[in-house]
């Protein structure tokens, strides 16, 4: 009994890596599957794939940003106020008559220098847990936001400052017709990514944040700076909020007030999903891909089949609830006591 | 062993305050190549400050320390590492998550460049891990395996392995034996006494008479914050040295 326990137990461990790996991606294609069923002629239209990608770009550069957080073992709160300040700043800067080519970066300065804002504040002032930082951010990020802006929407961008968030890219030189179109915002999610993937799996830094995630005194030890290394991920963390800031420009062509409310918890929702751990040191860039899609595909389908938003959200709370327990059973079996 | 001259490492009148207490006062230490050396103390007597202060995680507030003759100062472990000074600590400073390899060169990762950007070498990250712990005899399925899918004896294994594979002239080791299985805790002492035989210097912090009676050349005892006793192992007795953590003399 026991010897078929401890072989039931072997292969589990042998099917592990593989499962954290690719697990999540498997019930990304079911879901697929799924609604294409319950949908067939709508949901995998080119019209409504591209839709899928052009609402979750923003929320992608959001998620990412948390998940480099989330590994280290920390979390941030302020993403989604980082992003509307720096949506603010465009706005500002962009009706001051600034060209493209300054409009463009200011909101990417704007959200690195908030990142380094939250990074400093959790290393140097030492800070219990980032939790609070970001705490007292999400509100001073946001109020600043309204401050500059005086709280009222600023509309109207240049097609180039809206390029990132609006372009597309056209491919009737491949045959296809005016309205098959390839959005510029998935391109740019696919260069980000894998820009960060590299990154995260093949740099010496990118292995630092991992190892601070799974144990912080073992990297201190090894003669890693570990807060330079926090403040560096907090910081990029801003700079993804501000990509997102520049998405969000060229989608809505307007700076307003509520841009990103709530939507840290998406990006958060989208990391825990994609199967990174809360307790740091775990989960794939890949992986954070897959939750983003999980929760765009489920807004996306619920509203084809004309679902009440009120079960999109008992939906999508569900499936993180189940995500995590999912995490809880394979630490359970994965780690020897 | 007292015919070593030239000790490796030697602490002078290390004293080390934090706020209004002081965990160590005036201590002095010396460990020669290729020899061991116990330190034994109660809870409390300053061991781990000790070790702490030798590695660079802790700064004395006063005293010096002399590595192969030189005084140094040892700003952070990346400085007392950049000597060949290496620490094992009690909770072992692995990162479970990453694999064995991966753990060893934490840190000090071997990197290839492509055009200007610099990336991890993996398959030399691999091959330098497969020949050190072929080097140490340490048995482990793969360099690829997990940290924290291995048992208390590989976790200790892959700590002193991590500790010796940069060419460590001293290796300091706090409770090396302290959360092992019994099987295993033979398999780590003789790892420690070949690593004497390469010539490294080797500091055990332990409670256990056993590790102290069979890998160490020299114990030294402290008591509340200060160096108590000290004595060559063939001149002393475990009921002794018992006696000196006690503060009995």
């Amino acid at each position: 009994m026991e010897e078929k326990d401890n072989k039931k137990e072997s292969l589990y461990l042998k099917l592990m890596p593989y499962i954290e790996k690719y697990g999540i991606l498997l019930l990304l294609v079911l879901m697929i599957l799924v609604m294409h069923i319950l949908q067939p002629d709508v949901f995998l239209s080119w019209r409504n794939v591209t839709n899928v990608f052009k609402q979750i770009s923003w929320q992608s550069m959001l998620a990412l940003g948390v998940f480099m957080v989330i590994v280290t073992a920390g979390i941030d709160l302020s993403v989604g106020s980082i992003m509307m300040l720096s949506l603010m700043v465009l706005a500002i800067v962009a009706k001051a008559g600034a060209p493209w080519f300054i409009v463009v970066i200011t909101p990417l300065i704007a959200g690195f220098l908030c990142g380094l804002f939250n990074g400093a504040g959790i290393t140097l002032l030492r800070m219990p847990h980032p939790f609070i930082m970001t705490l007292g951010t999400l509100y001073i990020f946001r109020g600043t936001g309204n401050l500059i802006s005086g709280g009222t929407p600023i509309s109207g961008f240049t097609d180039e400052v809206r390029y990132l968030g609006h372009g597309r890219i056209d491919l009737t030189w491949l045959g296809l017709e005016k309205s098959q179109y390839l959005p510029v915002s998935l391109v740019l999610i696919a260069v980000v990514y894998i820009i960060f993937w590299f990154f995260l799996n093949h740099s010496r830094t990118g292995k630092w944040i991992y190892a601070i995630g799974g144990n912080p005194s073992a990297a201190r030890a090894s003669g890693i700076n570990v807060n330079k290394i926090l403040i560096i991920v907090y910081s990029l963390c801003g700079f993804l909020s501000g990509i997102g800031a520049l998405i969000l420009a060229g989608r809505t062509d307007s700076g307003y007030p509520n841009a990103g409310l709530q939507s840290e918890l998406d990006a958060i929702a989208a990391c825990i999903i994609g199967g990174a751990s809360f307790f740091g040191g775990r989960g794939t860039v890949l992986g954070v891909f897959a939750g983003v899609m999980i929760m765009g595909i489920l807004r996306n389908g619920l509203n084809l089949m004309d679902v009440s938003s009120f079960w999109q959200q008992v939906l999508i709370g569900s499936i993180i609830v189940i995500a995590v327990y999912i995490d809880v059973l394979r630490r359970d079996l994965g780690t020897r006591k | 062993m007292s015919t070593f001259n030239n000790p490796l490492l030697e602490a002078k009148g290390i004293t080390k305050y934090f706020g209004t207490i002081t965990a160590l006062e005036n201590v002095d230490l010396k460990v020669h190549a290729g020899e061991c050396l116990g330190v034994v103390g109660d809870n409390g007597a300053g061991k781990s400050t000790l070790m702490k202060v030798l590695s660079g995680l802790y700064k004395p507030s006063s005293g010096s320390l002399y590595f192969q003759g030189k005084e140094e100062i040892l700003e952070s472990p990346k400085d007392s590492q950049n000597l060949g000074l290496e620490m094992v600590y009690q909770d072992l400073a692995l990162a479970g998550n990453l694999p064995i390899g991966e753990n060893i060169f934490l840190g000090r990762e071997p990197t290839k460049n492509i055009g200007f950007l610099k990336f991890l070498d993996f398959n030399k990250i691999k091959e330098l891990t497969n020949a050190h712990l072929g080097k140490l005899k340490i048995n482990v399925k793969s360099a690829d395996q997990k940290v924290e899918e291995l048992s208390g004896g590989q976790r200790q294994a892959v700590a002193i392995a991590r500790s010796t594979a940069f060419n460590a002239k001293v290796v300091i080791m706090d409770e090396p034996t302290a959360a092992l299985a019994i099987k295993e805790v033979g398999k780590v002492l003789d790892l420690i006494n070949s690593l004497k035989k390469t010539g490294v210097g080797v500091i055990v912090i332990s409670h256990r008479m056993d590790d102290i009676f069979s890998v160490c050349d020299r114990v030294m005892a402290l008591f509340q914050g200060t160096n108590f006793a000290e004595s060559e192992l063939s001149n002393t007795s475990r009921d002794e040295v018992i006696g000196w953590i006690m503060g009995k003399k």
